[in-house]
């Protein structure tokens, strides 16, 4: 167990590495100053600047100071607004993206969940169909196009929710269903196909036929056993959640950690952009470990170690 | 001590093998069998025939409109009409004509990220199976590697610093997206080459590449084909994620995600120009997905009856 952790430690920080450095040299390549905005400045002010972020050293200092940097969290200063530091960017709108993407994880789990187990227990009948066909549908929607659509339909004819803003738990329903939906509908197939299989199993004809209703089944006996292919599913749902966040912010006017990063983008804004990947990089990557040993402690058939798999 | 039973005892019927033989079920290939249980899965057809109607209209789009996907009409954010059905936008483009010129990018962007996951993956996979040991573990630990960076940022990074436009994005797509694949094909690999077809055929001094193009990819080609098929739709929606962070291709082309984007900023007016590209990557997405899982159950033998 320690020495499987201790592995996967290891390769999480190869890829963190991989992605600061690519980070960087990419961002070295990118065409255009980043003070090259629509004003140009004059020769001594650019150097000036240059001079102030660093950029006037040969590219290894920077590549060094930028690796020393970043191990010490401190992912430094916004070119574009003076005197806004990455970090307090991060610090001040990630618990808004957090909130959100919360919510969302809730309500995609929950009613996957639900809709899944409804789906199984009546296999091949309209419940059933009807379940299979929102799964479906919810799939193949974006979440950035459902944003725009639930915000034109139910804020904008309907007057049902506020269309943008983030103000109160009200604000957090049209984008977090619109985050949610789609790894809602996966959740929903990938139980009820789960479901299915336990429901053929002998432990549950056993229970069956002791005379247990179908969902005193359902809740002792097979959801549990259900339910281990979600866990395996947390994880790319936490990154689908931050990368619908992006777009989903974005469309709400929310200020989240998402909108910023959008922003820092069509800004040019490289030491956010930089910042900022590397943060998300650091949470998805943390996120995926944790659910590994998650999965690890509730499967029991399953051994965690260093070695080979296969 | 056992009877002797006399022989004329025995009465010698003869056998009917006429008969047994009309016992036996027909003798079906496996792709037909396959082809045929793909037929009886419903949403599956409804996505193959969807994905004809939207090719056949990205095709002859120009057959079937008398615009041109650039052409200014004068009429800025209009409704749709008779002659403008899904209505202009605000450059008085035509809508219609622009979603199925978006169809042909869309499609061809998802189309061409697959083929190149394909080989990439393909390659990478059935080397690293067949050969097996140093080079194995060598060949997973960098995919393993690669799996751990986070997709959509890398392809931001990318995008960020090259110049947008088609090839740019076709290559941010690809650049880790044939790992997958590449596990897929390995995962087949490692379960066909231990057979004993495959060890007969060393034995009889055949190459690796021999094996590789011979054995293993026919054996491996129904996994392959359902993974391909499901990364279409996934790079379909990678593309307009991009176009909704304006890194999408640059006007005056047009894809579904860059028209859908533009559309998003002017869902008060003109909320069809949101509408109707948002319906077709929903639907063409959905296709692809359904003809994906039809596949897939179609060449599950668990599920052969």
């Amino acid at each position: 167990m320690l020495k499987y952790i201790l592995k996967r430690f290891v390769y999480i920080f190869i890829a963190l590495f991989l992605i600061i450095t690519i980070t960087f040299f990419l961002m070295r390549l990118a065409p255009g100053s980043p003070f090259a905005s629509e004003k140009s400045f004059p020769p001594e002010i650019e150097a000036q600047l240059n001079a102030e972020y660093g950029l006037d050293n040969p590219w290894y200092i920077q590549y060094k100071d930028y690796l020393i940097s970043t191990a010490q969290l401190d992912f430094g200063e916004s070119m574009k607004y003076k005197g806004r530091s990455t970090n307090d960017m991060i610090a001040e709108s990630f618990p808004i993206s957090l909130t959100l993407g919360v919510e969302a994880m809730i309500l995609a789990v929950g009613l996957g969940v639900l809709f899944g187990s409804v789906a199984a227990l009546y296999h091949n009948r309209g419940v059933d169909y009807v379940v299979t066909t929102i799964a479906v549908l919810g799939i193949s929607v974006p979440s950035f196009i459902l944003a725009g659509l639930l915000q034109y339909f139910l804020g904008l004819k309907l007057q049902l929710f506020p269309i943008s803003g983030w103000n109160g738990f009200i604000y957090s329903i049209l984008p977090a269903t619109a985050i949610a939906v789609t790894h809602m509908g996966f959740i929903a197939k990938l139980v009820r196909s789960s479901m299915l299989e336990q429901n053929n199993s002998e432990y549950v004809k056993m229970a069956r036929s002791k005379g247990l209703s179908k969902w005193g089944v359902l809740f002792k006996h097979s959801l549990r056993n259900a339910l281990l292919p979600v866990v395996t599913y947390l994880a790319p749902l936490f990154a689908g959640v931050i990368t619908g966040s992006f777009i989903v912010e974005q469309i709400f006017a929310i200020p989240g950690l998402g909108k910023y990063f959008v922003t820092s983008i069509t800004n040019r804004d490289y030491t956010v952009i930089m910042g900022t990947t590397v943060f998300y990089s650091i949470i998805l990557l943390l996120a995926v470990l944790i659910v590994d040993i998650l999965y690890g402690f509730i499967d029991p058939r399953i051994k965690l170690r260093g070695g080979k798999k296969a | 001590m056992t009877q002797q039973i006399p022989k004329e005892k025995f009465n010698i019927v003869g056998g009917n093998h006429a008969a047994t033989d009309q016992l036996a079920a027909k003798s079906v290939s496996f792709w037909k069998e396959v082809w045929l249980r793909f037929g009886h899965n419903k949403l599956a057809i409804v996505g193959i025939i969807i994905l004809i109607i939207v090719a056949i209209m990205a095709i002859f789009v120009p057959i079937f409109s008398p615009y041109t996907y650039s052409q200014q009409l004068g009429v800025y954010n209009g409704p749709p009409s008779a002659k403008n059905w899904f209505g202009t936008d605000d450059l008085g483009r035509d809508v219609f004509t622009r979603v199925w010129y978006g169809a042909r990018i869309s499609l061809f962007i998802g189309i061409t990220a697959a083929v190149i996951d394909l080989i990439i993956g393909v390659l990478w996979g059935s080397v690293s199976g067949l050969v097996g040991g140093r080079v194995d573990d060598i060949m997973m630990r960098i995919a393993d590697v690669l799996t751990a960076v986070p997709y959509l940022l890398v392809v931001i990074i990318l995008l960020v610093v090259l110049k947008p436009g088609l090839v740019p994005i076709i290559i941010a797509l690809s650049i880790t997206g044939w790992v997958n694949m590449a596990r897929i094909v390995r995962g087949e690999v490692l379960s066909i080459k231990n057979q004993e077809y495959v060890l007969a055929a060393r034995t009889l001094g055949a190459s690796t590449a021999h094996i590789i193009s011979k054995h293993l990819i026919p054996n491996a080609l129904g996994a392959i084909l359902v993974t391909m098929t499901l990364t279409i739709p996934s790079a379909i929606f990678t593309e307009a994620f991009l176009s909704f962070l304006g890194l999408g291709v640059p006007q005056p082309m047009a894809s579904w995600g860059t028209m859908a984007s533009d559309g998003n900023n002017a869902i008060d007016t003109a909320p069809w120009r949101l509408i109707f590209p948002a319906v077709l990557i929903s639907i063409t997405i959905f296709a692809f997905n359904a003809v994906g899982d039809g596949l897939r159950d179609a060449l599950d033998p668990k599920l052969r009856k």
